[in-house]
C-alpha cells in the first residue's frame, strides 16, 4: 500500500454517491443506484472485487487476513490537516480478523499452483436454487457473468467421522439406508405437511399458535424421532444454535420461520435443470459474485477505481455533515452519499476537538457490537472425504462432536470442477459461530481432526508461516499430536491428508447507517439473503425515493445456451 | 410431462393450426397421389418425410416409407452402404418425428422395423432412449421400444434390472419402470439365471425395496402395484392344485328317483337325477388346460372304457377353466360300486401360465343307485317351490352324517405337497402382514388396509388347517372401513366383503350348518329331499367360496345384492335356485345358468332386468355378437323361427339351453307378458311361470 501506482486523477469530482469497498453489500448497492440513474464512483483499495467475500489466490490469502487483522494504522499526518471548509476524519481499518493461523504441510505442491486457488474467505457458503439472492440475481441480469454447479447432497456427520446422507428430498427419503421405515413415513409426511401448509391447503394448515411456538416444539408436538428432528433443524432449517438448549441458543427458530426454510428448500430442488440438488455454487468461486454487480453497475455507468485506498472523510465544518472523500492519491472528491465497507472506522482527528454535531454521532458510528464471532478454516486435500462426490455440505448439529458444542459446524467441500482449486485438489471451507477466539478454534480443530489427517510440520518452510502465527493460538498439528497419541489407533487409515489449512476467526460487524452508512461483515448464514436485505435496506435509508432495482420486462432475452454441458447450471426458470 | 394443466388455446393459436392444416392437406393430397402410383422417388419419399414431420401420427405416411425401403432394397444396384445410409434416413425422420410427438406410436413401430432389419447401430439406440427417458421417465413407448433394443443387442436382463433400479432411484413414481422391474424379474426367474435361483431369495430383496417406496409415500400408487406384483409371485403357486371336487373323497352318495328314502343316507349327498348320469367336478386353484380322459382317469365297476368327456366350466368359453365337469353314466339297474377318480398321473394338465400339474391324486367314493320311476317327474311337477320362511325348517344334523363338508380336511390336497416349499411364501406374508398393520398405526392409508385384508386372506387360505377364524372378522372390519373411506370404490369393497363373509360362513362345519335349511317335510319334495343353504338377506354383492358349495342343490339367494352370479357355474348339481330380490339388471347376466343342466327352479323375481337401457355384461356373454359362441351350439339352433322372439334374442340364448320347470320373474321390467309368452315358445318344459301352471 505504499507504493500506490500513479493514477490520473478522478474526472468528475463529484458523484451522487461513493462507494468504498467492493463486498457483496456494497456491489449490490452500486448496481442498484446505477440502476436507479445515480452516478456511482466504487473504489477498493484492494487490486481486486470482492473485498471480504473475495476469492483469493492461495498465496494472497494470508496476507489479506493479516492485513485486517491489525490494529488500526496511525493517522497520516497529511490528513488531519483540515481544509478551510472541512473537518478531515481520519478512516482506519478495524481488526476483523485474529487468531489467524496458516499450516502449511506442502509448500512445494502448493508453491506451483497458487494462482490455481480460488478461495472464499467468507466459506462456507452457497445459494438455495429459489432463495433471494437467486431472484435478485435473475431480475438484475448478473446471471450473465456467472456459472453454477449444483452441490451433490448434503450430509449429516457425527463424532466418529461417519457422513450420514440428509434425506433431503422425496426421492432422498426412498433411498436413504440409515432410516426406518416408519422414519420414511414420518419425514416424508412432515414434509408434505409443509407442502401443503404453503400451498394454503385448508385441512393441513398449521395453526398460528404453532406457526408462532419454536419449531423444536412443533417438531416433538409431531411426533418426529430425535435424528429427524436433527436433520431437519440443522442440515435443512439450518439452524444455526442449540435449539434445544435454550441457554446457549441465541436464535431460537420459530415454527413460521422453520416452516419458511423447509418451503425454501423443497421449492429449490429441481428449480433449474442439471441442478439436482437444492444448492448451488459459483465456479470460481463466490467473489465472483460481487464482482458480478459490479459489472452490472458499470454497464450502467458506475465508474470502478480499484487499488484507491481512501484516507479520510471529508465533514462540513459547521453542519458536520458528510462532504466527501479524501483518496490516497491525494484527491478530494465529493458527493451526496457515502457507503463504507466494514473495513473502516472514523478516527477523531488527534489535535483539534471536532465540531459538536459530529462528537454526538461519532460514538454511534464506531461503536463496538459483540455478537460474538465466527469461526472459519479453510482446508486443502488431495482426496474427497466421499470417495464417489466431489462437491457437498456437511452439517455438525449442535453437541454432536462434544458435549459443550453449541452451535452447528458447517463444512462445504468443492473440488477442481467448481474451478477453486487446481485438478484432484478438494478445498474444505468450514464455519461455526462462537464467543470468543478459543472456542471458535475448538469448532474448527474438532472437525479438522476428525474428517483429517494432519501430518507433523517438518520443513524449514514453514517456520515462518508459523512464527507469523505463533502468538494468535494454538496451532492444528498439536493438537492433532495430542489426539493421535491419545486416541485408540486410528493413524487416520482412509482420511484425506490436509495440505494446507488457514483458521480464522472473523467479526460479526453490523451494517450502520446512522452517520455513515456502513455494510455489514460476511455473516454466519450459509446463504446470502440475510446479507442481500442489509443492502436492500441501506439503499432504501439514501434513497428513499427510488425503485431497488425496478422490474423491467426484457432483462436476460439472449441466454440461449442449452446448458447441458457438464452439469453447469444456467439459471432459467 | 406430466401434471401440466392443459391451456386455453389463444386465437393466434388457432390461426397457426389453420395455417398448419391447410399446408398439411396440400402435402397429404400430394403425397397420396404418390402412394397411390407407387412412385418411390427420392422427391416422394422426401415429401413423405416432410408429411411426417408435421404429423407423426400419419400411418399411411410410414407405410408409404415402408414400401420405399422395400423397394429400393430390391434394387439390383442396391449395395450394404447404401442400404445402411437409406436405413439410417429413415432414423433419421422417425426422430425428428419423435421430437414432434415423443408418443406417437408409427413413429416407434417404424423404428422397430428399421431395427429389425439389422444393419443399424444399436448402441445409438440406447443413448437416443437414454435422453428420452430423462426427458419424460415414465413414457411407455421409450420403455416398450427399449425392451425391444436391449433383446435386439443381447443386454443382459440383469443390467436392463440395474437401469429400472436407477430410475427408481431418480424417482419412484414410475409404473413403467416398476413394470419393466417385474417384466425383468420374471424372465430371470424363469430362466433360473445365476442369483435369481429362487424366488424366496429374490422376493425378499423386493418385498424391502418396495416398502421404502410405500413408507416414505403411501399416496403414491405405482408402488403399490409393484406390491401387488410381488404379493401375486408369493401367493400363487407355481403349479396348478386340485382344492375341491364332488363327489368327495370317501362319500357316499346316493342317486335315486322320486323321493324313495333310503335312511342311511344324508340328504347332503342323495341326487336326483334324470338324465342317467351324475357330474364329477373337478375344481382347481387356477384355471387350467388339459383335463380329459387320458389325464383324468375313472376306475368303476360299470363305466367299463373309461372314457369321460370333461368339459371346462368357464363362461368365456375358452380351453382353460378353474372348474371341470364330467358326466358319468350309470346303469339303470339297482347299483353299489365304488368310484376311483385319479388325476394328473398322466401329463397333461397344464396352468394359464405354462406349468404343469405335478400332484397326482387319486380320491374314491361309493356310489349306490336306485333306479327311477318313469313317471315320477310328472308328478312332482304339480308341487311348486315357494321360497317362503315358512317352508324352510332349520336342519339338525343326524348325528354321523356323511355331510359333504366334513371331508373339508381332506380337501386340502396342496398342504401334503407344498409344505415345505410354502415355508418362505408364509413368512414373507406373515412379514408383510406386520409390516402394513405397522404403516397403518402410523397413518390412515385406504391401499394399505385393502393390501391387509388381502394379505390376511391369502395367508388364511395358505395356512388353511390352522387358519383362524378371527382373521375373517378383521378383514370385514377393514372392508368395512374402506366402504366408509373411499366411497367411490365402494362397489368393489363390497364384492371383497361379500367373498370374505362367505369364505366366513363356509369355512367351518359348524358355521355352514348354520344356513342349512330343509325344504318342506322331507321326503315329499319335487328335488329329493335335498338340503337347502340359505345365504339369504346377507347384503351380498357377489358370491364365491364355490369350492365349499359344490355340493348344494338347493340355493337361496334371495334378498342380496347381487348383480352378477360369475362363477355360479361351478355349482353343477344345483336344481334349485333363488335369485328373487336381487340386482340382476339383464339377461345376459344370468350366463353361468346356462352351464347349470340339473336346473329346474329359478325364482329371478324382482331384480332390475331390462331396467337399464345400458347392458354391461352384453358383450361379455358369449353369443353371436361376442363372437364367442362355444362349439357346442349349433349353427342352425341361432336361426330364430318366430319373429315374436327376435326382440329377445338374448332371452333366446339364455334359457333355451335351460331345462327349467318352474320360473319366476315377475318384478322386473322385461317381464311383460309379450315377453312371458316368449318365454313359454323358449322354454317347452317349462310348467309354471310366475306361480301360474301353464298348459
Amino acid at each position: 500500500m505504499e507504493d500506490i501506482p500513479p493514477y490520473p486523477p478522478i474526472d468528475p469530482t463529484t458523484f451522487d454517491l461513493i462507494v468504498i469497498g467492493t463486498g457483496l453489500p456494497e456491489s449490490i448497492i452500486a448496481a442498484a443506484a446505477s440502476t436507479a440513474s445515480k452516478s456511482v464512483l466504487h473504489l477498493d483499495p484492494n487490486p481486486f472485487y470482492g473485498s471480504h467475500f473475495s476469492s483469493l489466490p492461495l498465496a494472497d490469502l494470508p496476507s489479506f487476513l493479516s492485513t485486517h487483522s491489525t490494529s488500526p494504522s496511525p493517522p497520516r499526518s497529511r490528513s488531519s490537516e483540515d481544509s478551510n471548509e472541512f473537518s478531515v476524519l481520519d478512516l482506519c481499518t478495524r481488526p476483523l480478523y485474529s487468531s489467524i493461523d496458516i499450516s502449511v504441510f506442502s509448500p512445494d505442491l502448493l508453491d506451483q499452483n497458487s494462482r490455481k486457488f480460488n478461495l472464499d474467505v467468507a466459506g462456507p457458503r452457497v445459494f438455495f436454487c429459489a432463495d433471494k439472492s437467486i431472484e435478485l440475481i435473475l431480475n438484475t441480469g448478473a446471471n450473465q457473468y456467472m456459472e453454477f454447479k449444483s452441490i451433490d447432497a448434503t450430509f449429516v456427520g457425527d463424532n466418529k467421522g461417519n457422513l450420514l446422507n440428509v434425506p433431503d428430498s422425496r426421492a432422498a427419503i426412498f433411498k436413504d439406508k440409515s432410516l426406518g421405515l416408519m422414519e420414511k413415513n414420518q419425514l416424508m409426511r412432515f414434509f408434505k405437511l409443509v407442502q401443503g401448509h404453503m400451498a394454503g391447503e385448508q385441512d393441513v394448515k398449521i395453526s398460528d399458535e404453532d406457526l408462532q411456538s419454536p419449531f423444536v416444539d412443533f417438531l416433538n408436538k409431531m411426533g418426529l424421532p430425535p435424528k429427524i428432528k436433527s436433520f431437519i433443524l440443522y442440515a435443512i432449517a439450518m439452524a444455526d444454535y442449540d435449539q434445544e438448549d435454550t441457554g446457549v441458543c441465541r436464535d431460537l427458530l420459530k415454527t413460521k420461520d422453520g416452516i419458511d426454510q423447509l418451503a425454501l428448500y423443497n421449492a429449490s430442488i429441481g428449480r433449474f435443470q442439471n441442478a439436482s440438488g437444492a444448492l448451488l455454487y459459483p465456479i470460481y468461486g463466490q467473489g465472483e459474485l460481487s464482482q458480478a454487480f459490479c459489472r452490472r453497475a458499470a454497464v450502467k455507468g458506475c465508474i470502478y477505481v480499484l487499488r484507491m485506498p481512501v484516507t479520510a472523510l471529508l465533514v462540513d465544518k459547521d453542519s458536520g455533515c458528510y462532504k466527501g472523500v479524501r483518496l490516497a492519491s491525494g484527491q478530494d472528491i465529493f458527493s451526496q452519499k457515502l457507503i463504507l465497507d466494514p473495513t473502516f472506522k472514523v478516527t477523531l482527528p488527534s489535535g483539534s476537538s471536532p465540531p459538536s454535531p459530529l462528537q454526538a454521532k461519532l460514538p454511534f458510528f464506531s461503536q463496538k457490537d459483540d455478537r460474538g464471532k465466527i469461526a472459519r478454516g479453510i482446508c486443502i486435500t488431495m482426496t474427497s472425504l466421499k470417495p464417489d462426490m466431489s462437491n457437498f455440505l456437511v452439517v455438525y448439529p449442535p453437541r454432536s462432536l462434544f458435549p459443550e458444542q453449541a452451535t452447528s459446524i458447517r463444512l462445504l467441500q468443492i473440488a477442481s470442477n467448481l474451478a477453486v482449486c487446481p485438478p484432484g485438489m478438494f478445498v474444505l471451507y468450514i464455519s461455526a459461530l462462537c464467543n470468543d477466539d478459543d472456542q471458535g478454534k475448538k469448532l474448527i480443530h474438532a472437525v479438522v481432526n476428525i474428517l483429517l489427517t494432519v501430518p507433523p510440520i517438518n520443513s524449514e518452510s514453514n517456520a515462518a508461516v508459523q512464527s507469523e502465527t505463533a502468538e494468535s493460538g494454538c496451532a492444528v498439528q498439536d493438537e492433532n499430536a495430542e489426539s493421535s497419541s491419545t486416541g485408540p489407533s486410528d493413524p487416520g487409515e482412509g482420511k484425506p491428508t490436509l495440505l494446507w489449512s488457514a483458521l480464522y476467526n472473523q467479526e460479526l460487524t453490523l451494517g450502520q447507517d446512522d452517520f455513515i452508512c456502513s455494510t455489514p461483515m460476511p455473516d454466519g448464514k450459509l446463504n446470502y439473503d440475510d446479507l442481500i436485505d442489509a443492502a436492500v435496506k441501506l439503499f432504501k435509508k439514501i434513497y428513499p425515493e427510488d425503485e431497488f432495482f425496478p422490474q423491467t420486462s426484457s432483462e436476460n432475452p439472449e441466454d440461449e445456451d442449452d446448458g447441458d454441458g457438464d452439469g453447469d447450471v444456467s439459471l432459467e426458470t | 410431462m406430466h401434471g401440466r394443466p392443459r391451456k386455453a388455446p389463444k386465437p393466434e393459436d388457432e390461426a397457426a393450426s389453420t395455417a398448419k392444416a391447410q399446408k398439411l392437406r396440400a402435402l397429404q393430397t400430394q403425397f397420396f397421389s404418390f402412394h397411390h402410383d407407387q412412385i418411390y422417388t427420392k422427391e416422394a419419399v422426401e415429401l413423405s418425410a416432410k408429411l411426417l414431420e408435421i404429423n407423426p401420427e400419419s400411418y399411411t405416411a410410414w407405410n408409404y416409407r415402408k414400401l420405399a425401403v422395400e423397394h429400393y432394397l430390391s434394387q439390383p444396384e442396391c449395395d450394404p452402404d447404401s442400404v445402411k445410409s437409406v436405413l439410417d434416413d429413415e432414423l433419421r425422420v422417425v426422430e425428428s418425428a419423435l421430437r414432434q410427438n415423443f408418443k406417437s406410436y408409427g413413429a416407434w413401430h417404424h423404428r422397430k422395423w428399421v431395427l429389425s432389419k439389422g444393419h443399424s447401430s444399436i448402441n445409438h439406440e440406447l443413448r437416443l432412449l437414454d435422453k428420452f427417458q430423462k426427458a419424460d421417465s415414465r413414457n411407455f413407448h421409450a420403455w416398450n421400444y427399449r425392451r425391444f433394443v436391449a433383446e435386439l443387442m443381447n443386454r443382459s436382463e440383469q443390467d436392463e434390472l440395474k437401469y429400472t433400479e436407477d430410475m427408481i432411484y431418480t424417482n419412484f413414481s414410475n409404473y413403467s419402470a416398476w413394470h419393466n422391474r417385474s417384466v425383468l424379474l420374471s424372465a430371470l426367474l424363469e430362466k433360473k439365471a445365476e442369483g435369481f435361483l429362487l424366488k424366496e431369495n429374490v422376493l425378499p430383496e423386493e418385498y424391502e425395496f418396495i416398502h421404502q417406496a410405500i413408507f416414505t409415500d403411501p399416496d403414491d400408487q405405482s408402488g403399490w402395484f409393484y406390491n401387488l406384483w410381488l404379493l401375486d409371485q408369493t401367493v400363487t403357486t407355481d403349479s396348478p392344485l386340485l382344492v375341491s371336487t364332488w363327489p368327495t373323497c370317501g362319500s357316499d352318495v346316493l342317486i335315486m328317483g322320486d323321493g324313495c328314502q333310503s335312511g342311511s343316507f344324508s340328504p347332503f349327498t342323495t341326487l336326483l337325477s334324470d338324465s342317467g348320469s351324475f357330474p364329477i367336478i373337478l375344481y382347481f386353484n387356477q384355471p387350467v388346460e388339459g383335463v380329459n380322459s387320458s389325464t383324468v382317469t375313472i376306475e368303476c365297476g360299470f363305466n367299463k372304457n373309461g372314457y369321460l368327456h370333461w368339459e371346462p366350466l368357464s363362461v368365456s368359453n375358452s380351453q382353460a377353466a378353474q372348474v371341470w365337469v364330467a358326466h358319468l353314466k350309470f346303469p339303470t339297474s339297482e347299483l353299489d360300486s365304488s368310484v376311483e377318480v385319479s388325476v394328473g398321473h398322466s401329463k397333461g394338465i397344464i396352468s394359464t401360465r405354462g406349468v404343469h400339474y405335478c400332484h397326482p391324486s387319486t380320491f374314491s367314493f361309493n356310489v349306490h343307485v336306485q333306479p327311477v320311476e318313469r313317471d315320477s317327474f310328472q308328478v312332482s311337477v304339480a308341487e311348486s317351490i315357494l321360497w317362503r320362511e315358512e317352508n324352510f325348517k332349520v336342519y339338525r344334523a343326524q348325528s354321523e352324517e356323511s355331510i359333504p363338508i366334513a371331508y373339508f380336511d381332506q380337501l386340502c390336497i396342496k398342504n401334503g405337497h407344498e409344505s415345505t416349499a410354502s415355508n418362505w411364501r408364509t413368512e414373507a406374508l406373515a412379514k408383510e402382514i406386520e409390516c402394513f398393520r405397522e404403516l397403518l398405526s402410523l397413518m390412515d392409508c385406504k391401499i394399505g388396509k385393502l393390501t391387509l385384508a388381502r394379505l390376511l386372506m391369502a395367508y388364511n387360505a395358505m395356512s388353511f388347517p390352522f387358519a383362524t377364524k378371527l382373521v375373517h372378522s378383521e378383514v370385514l372390519e377393514l372392508y368395512n372401513d374402506l366402504m366408509k373411506l373411499d366411497p367411490t370404490h365402494h362397489r368393489y369393497y363390497k364384492d371383497e366383503h361379500s367373498l370374505v363373509l362367505l369364505q366366513k360362513m363356509t369355512c367351518s362345519k359348524e358355521s355352514l350348518l348354520q344356513h342349512c335349511f330343509q325344504y318342506k317335510d322331507s321326503g315329499s319334495s319335487v328335488i329329493g329331499n335335498p338340503i337347502c343353504l340359505r345365504l339369504n338377506n346377507l347384503s351380498l354383492s357377489r358370491i364365491g367360496a364355490f369350492e365349499k358349495l359344490l355340493w348344494v342343490q338347493m340355493l337361496d339367494l334371495s334378498h342380496n345384492e347381487l348383480q352378477s352370479i360369475e362363477g355360479l357355474e361351478a355349482m353343477q348339481l344345483l336344481s334349485c335356485l333363488g335369485l328373487g330380490n336381487n340386482k340382476l339388471r339383464s339377461v345376459t347376466a344370468l350366463e353361468p345358468l346356462r352351464k347349470l343342466k340339473s336346473l329346474r327352479v329359478l325364482d329371478i323375481s324382482y331384480n332390475q332386468i331390462g331396467d337399464h337401457s345400458i347392458d354391461t355384461t352384453r358383450y361379455l356373454c358369449s353369443s353371436p355378437l361376442s363372437h364367442s359362441v362355444g362349439t357346442g351350439v349349433n349353427k342352425d339352433e341361432t336361426v330364430i323361427s318366430d319373429a315374436a322372439l327376435v326382440n329377445y334374442w338374448e332371452a333366446f340364448y339364455m334359457f333355451k339351453d335351460l331345462n327349467l320347470n318352474q320360473l319366476d320373474i315377475v318384478g322386473n321390467t322385461i317381464a311383460d307378458e309379450k315377453f312371458k309368452s316368449a318365454l313359454v315358445k323358449i322354454m317347452p318344459t317349462l310348467k309354471r311361470l310366475d306361480g301360474k301352471v301353464l298348459d
